[in-house]
């Protein structure tokens, strides 16, 4: 048994009597009540559990707690700045991506990494590092023009630039 | 596949202790690198796994170098981290082959030296590194010792590892100029493994004729296919299309693809036979100093 201190979306939580090759997407749901990050396969294959360390999306189903401290953990309910969303999340509502939405987090933080490393993505850039998640419902295409919609509202954002995107 | 078994897990400080560690704990310890592999496994409840050893975060062990005559990747060099470093750069088959493995998730924590460490037919690393000539760097309770990438992986899931050992780094003799390499694995998707993999580096005399081939077949046998047939029957011509189709048949000639889910025997050859001619394509316009890019196919 282990315990374990992480920094999860800024906030620091100690979890004790842990087994201490937990994966932390179980310390996340069941310690820790952050149900937004989902279980789909357990074995490596949907990234329905993604989420990110120190800015890099990852699989928390492929990752233990142990290996996760003294990274900064961020998770779906971390992404937004307070009550402004991040603008992944504003687009994901705009253009109504989700179909039942079991996969969504994990699109979301990965996406969320991708504009992070590359904030004008191409289409191919997108379907190369959106790759490793799977939507069942099928949601790939509106999942892409949510992913350059926020893209171009963040560089509308970095001009300083104010107003309706057309 | 929620928890793995419970295990003992252990951290130890530093290579040695983790070295000493490994010997004590004898055969039912294994090293944990980026655990890509190994979580999923233990889910699995495959094998008779007691003790963890976490190397993952042990110092010094993630550096990657590009010196004058070779190039080092140590074994936790993850491959997101190799496809965006100086290496790849130098070396355009190394970024298809770390830039193309599974997808984003898998890449930022998968390791070099955990990939190899599988001996799994299915990977990459292997067969990329034998176009290269690579040496594996290990070390363990007997001290260091250092073994061709060839003479490696023994058979399916087998290696020359003993336990106790563990791979410390990779060494890649860097081709001369004029020389080029590419690789391409065929994937259903990108979170799955090849169905068939193509490796070949070419290197040309200043008329375009070939001096030096080394190819390699990957995820249709217990482990990378090689030919010195094929390689010989390169050297000495301009790699037209021709060359290139009948050295592609000598080595595919050498290989039983297994029918599985992936297809049938008949299916990977063909797909072999297109592999091979696009590979030697992009080699031989790297070689001739074209700077291409090339990632995995998908069906
Ligand atoms: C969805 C998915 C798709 C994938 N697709 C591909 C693909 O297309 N191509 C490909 O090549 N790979 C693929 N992989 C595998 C991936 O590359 C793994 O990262 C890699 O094979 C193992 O590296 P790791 O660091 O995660 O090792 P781990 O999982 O930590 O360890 C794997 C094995 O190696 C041993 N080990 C680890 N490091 C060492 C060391 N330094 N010395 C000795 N033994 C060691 C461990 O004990 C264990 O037995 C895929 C994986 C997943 C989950
Ligand atoms: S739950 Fe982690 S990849 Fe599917
Ligand atoms: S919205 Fe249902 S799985 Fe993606």
């Amino acid at each position: 048994m282990a315990s374990v201190k992480l920094e999860i979306n800024g906030e620091t939580h100690t979890v004790a009597d842990i087994a201490a090759d937990t994966p932390l997407l179980w310390v996340l749901r069941d310690s820790l009540g952050l149900v937004g990050t989902k279980y789909g396969c357990g074995g490596g294959y949907c990234g329905a559990c993604t989420v990110q360390l120190d800015g890099q999306a990852v699989r928390s189903c492929s990752v233990t707690a142990v290996a996760a401290q003294g990274k900064h953990i961020t998770t779906i309910e971390g992404l937004a700045n307070g009550d402004e969303l991040h603008p992944l999340q504003q687009a994901w509502i705009e253009l109504d991506v989700p179909q039942c939405g079991y996969c969504q987090a994990g699109q979301i933080m990965n996406a969320a990494a991708l504009l992070e490393s590359n904030p004008s993505p191409s289409d191919s850039d997108i379907n190369r590092a959106m790759a490793g998640n799977i939507c069942r419902c099928g949601c790939y295409v509106r999942i892409k023009q949510a992913i350059q919609q926020a893209s171009s509202a963040l560089a509308f954002n970095a001009m300083g630039v104010e107003g309706e995107l057309s | 596949m929620m928890y793995p078994a419970p295990f003992r897990y252990h951290r130890p400080e530093n290579l040695n202790a983790a070295l000493q560690l490994l010997q004590r704990l004898g055969e039912d310890a294994k090293p944990l690198a980026g655990g890509q592999t190994l979580i999923p496994m233990l889910k699995m409840r495959v094998g008779d796994v007691t003790d963890l050893v976490d190397i993952g975060r042990l110092p010094d062990l993630d550096e990657i170098q590009l010196g004058e005559s070779e190039a080092r990747i140590g074994a936790l060099a993850t491959h997101a981290r190799i496809a965006a470093s100086s290496v790849a750069q130098r070396l355009p088959s190394v970024r298809d082959c770390a830039g193309g493995i599974a997808d984003a998730q898998v890449r930022a924590r998968g390791t070099i030296g955990g990939s190899i460490s599988t001996g799994d037919p299915s990977t990459d690393w292997a067969p990329m590194l034998h176009t290269m000539a690579a040496i594996v760097e290990i070390q363990g309770p007997g001290g260091k010792r250092e073994v061709a990438i060839d003479d490696f992986i023994t058979d399916a899931y087998t290696t020359v590892l003993q336990t106790g050992e563990l791979v410390t780094g990779v060494r890649i003799p860097l081709p001369p100029a004029r020389s080029g390499g590419a690789y391409i694995g065929y994937k259903r998707s990108a979170p799955a493994y090849p169905t068939a993999a193509v490796g070949i580096q070419l290197t040309l005399d200043e008329n375009d004729v070939c001096i030096a081939a080394r190819c390699v077949l990957s995820a249709v046998a217990s482990r990378p296919v090689t030919s010195a047939a094929a390689d010989a029957a390169l050297v000495g011509t301009r790699l037209t299309e021709e060359d290139l189709r009948a050295a592609g048949e000598l080595i595919i000639a050498d290989t039983n693809p297994p029918a599985d889910v992936r297809g049938s025997a008949d299916y990977k050859r063909s797909v072999l036979r297109g592999l091979f001619l696009q590979v030697g394509a992009k080699a031989l316009q790297r070689a001739k100093g074209e700077n291409i890019e090339g990632e995995h196919n998908y069906v």
